[in-house]
């Protein structure tokens, strides 16, 4: 296995096992690449990176930025707001309109799922999606899974928790696709308003409790309590949430074995996770924050440099 | 497709070379001060980890040669005291590549490893066979990226003459060929018989 199969990152799912390594084994050598003293190489100084954000994000639009200019790739940045897309400019024409300035590659958020698979349909440039709408989040499914494997090996046969909002939730998605496919078991944790009907169907177990799902993990990755889409009451209060479904110190020394926090950022301190657990020896959340970038090199190389690029 | 496979350089032979190289190393370095030895991946690093060996051998024997003798030692040591084999690192240059566009089969990255400083260091990198240049000028990109050496040469085990694509010639040659665009030169170090040398012919 020595390269992808697809020209796009739309889901986890157009992935094997063998390519979700290969991004791991390039990321390994992109990693070492940002800790040099100069912290790029020139791979992609032929190619230009749009970043096309249709919905606001600091972290991941961050990290694939300095990802592309880690590999020398020319960018430009295009954000939903104050652009032609307020003038009511159709998703199409918007990137059709970018790619005829001679743009190699897309790597877009939306706030509709399926957005970069319709877009994948009608443009011929690879597609990096980062982020859809409730969909799929793969660069940070790649980045979790990666930062598992970083800290405990392997990720065959470890068990994963994801706490928190599951509904509204790509990350979760994307990362219940690689961790299965990577063979890891996957344990679900949240209130029922917030755990979509028959993900079970996915081949995950799902609890309500807190404790149980601590007791059985190696690893619990907590998803942030999306304040913006708590428009519908999903709970009665932030407050009896914390009460419920919070991590905190006290919860973790009770059960006998450390385990590894994970969380995609930002965090909401003191809702979904208490300061100590999150600035604890046990988190990782900032090795997440640096895997990203390596990540998001690896993807972005492995796709400018398809064979199947060559004219 | 393989066409045809024919050993140029056999086993003693191939020693032979080794032993010269590290005898051509140790003339030129004198007392390996700040010399630092750097193998290109793959397959520079198989060739400089053999190379070490046979240059280790050596400085064992000088040094056995040499005690009681300081004279002697001077000759070989520039700085009092034993006579240390120079550190080695490994270098990968697959993001430094010009030409992956350009090849029908991907390249895979390996590990870059070089555990010191390349300031006011004296670079020998090290590689199987030098062909087009490309890869070399690939490796000095990478290598300036880690510093400023003060020097840097280059040794390669063999030199394809005719091809080169680049004004980049080596300091130290094992030896050179005469070769066709159809043909490959393999440098096989873990082989049954001991390591060889073979001209391959393709059909590509």
């Amino acid at each position: 296995m020595k390269a992808l199969a697809h020209s796009n990152l739309i889901s986890i799912r157009d992935l094997s096992a063998e390519e979700i390594d290969l991004i791991f084994t390039t990321a390994d050598n992109f990693k070492e690449v940002i800790n040099r003293p100069i912290k790029k190489v020139p791979s992609l100084r032929d190619t230009t990176i749009a970043n096309l954000f249709f919905e606001s994000s600091t972290r991941t639009r961050l990290s694939f930025e300095l990802a592309e200019k880690r590999l020398s790739a020319d960018v430009v940045n295009f954000s939903a707001s104050g652009s032609s897309v307020s003038k009511g400019e159709t998703l199409i024409d918007t990137v059709r309109n970018i790619l005829a300035m001679k743009v190699d590659m897309v790597v877009m958020r939306h706030p509709d799922a399926g957005a970069c698979q319709f877009l994948a349909r009608h443009v011929s440039c690879p597609i990096v999606n980062a982020g859809d709408g409730a969909h799929e989040h793969p660069t940070q499914a790649l980045l979790d899974a990666f930062s598992i494997r970083e800290k405990m090996g392997s990720v065959q046969g470890k068990r994963v928790a994801i706490f928190g909002d599951i509904l509204h939730s790509r990350v979760a998605l994307s990362n219940i696709f690689c961790l299965k496919a990577l063979g890891a078991e996957v344990m679900l944790c949240g209130p029922a308003t917030l755990m979509p009907r028959g993900i079970e169907e996915l081949g995950v177990g799902v609890t309500h409790q807190v404790r149980e799902a601590l007791a059985w993990c190696d690893v619990a990755n907590v998803l942030r309590i999306q304040l913006e889409r708590q428009q519908t009451r999903y709970f009665p209060s932030l407050r009896e949430y914390t009460q419920a479904f919070g991590i905190n110190r006290k919860l973790l020394d009770e059960i006998k074995k450390e385990i590894v926090i994970m969380h995609p950022g930002p965090i909401n301190r003191g809702v979904e996770l208490s300061s100590d657990v999150a600035d604890s020896g046990r988190s990782i959340i900032l090795q997440q924050v640096e895997n990203g970038v390596a990540i998001r090199m690896a993807v972005l190389y492995l796709l400018a440099t398809r064979p199947q690029l060559i004219e | 497709m393989i066409l045809e496979s024919r050993v140029i350089v056999r086993p003693a032979h191939l020693s032979l070379i080794l032993q010269r190289l590290s005898e051509e190393l140790l003339e030129r370095h004198p007392g390996f001060h700040n010399t630092v030895l750097i193998g290109l991946q793959p397959r520079g690093v198989f060739f400089l980890n053999r190379l070490a060996q046979v240059l280790q051998a050596r400085i064992d024997d000088l040094s056995h040669e040499m005690d009681g003798s300081p004279e002697g030692h001077r000759l070989v040591s520039a700085q009092p005291g034993r006579l240390n084999i120079p550190a080695q690192g490994a270098l990968d240059v697959t993001f430094y590549r010009d030409d992956f566009r350009h090849r029908s089969e991907p390249l895979s990255a390996h590990t870059t490893q070089l555990p010191f400083s390349l300031e006011g260091k004296k670079v020998v990198l090290v590689d199987d066979v030098l062909f087009t240049g490309r890869t070399i000028r690939a490796g000095l990109d990478a290598l300036l990226d880690f510093g400023r050496p003060d020097r840097v040469e280059l040794m390669v085990l063999v030199s394809r003459r005719l091809r080169q694509e680049f004004p980049i010639h080596p300091d130290y040659c094992g030896m050179e060929v005469n070769t066709h665009d159809d043909e490959r030169v393999r440098v096989c170090w873990d082989e049954p018989e001991g390591a060889h040398i073979t001209l391959i012919k393709t059909t590509g």
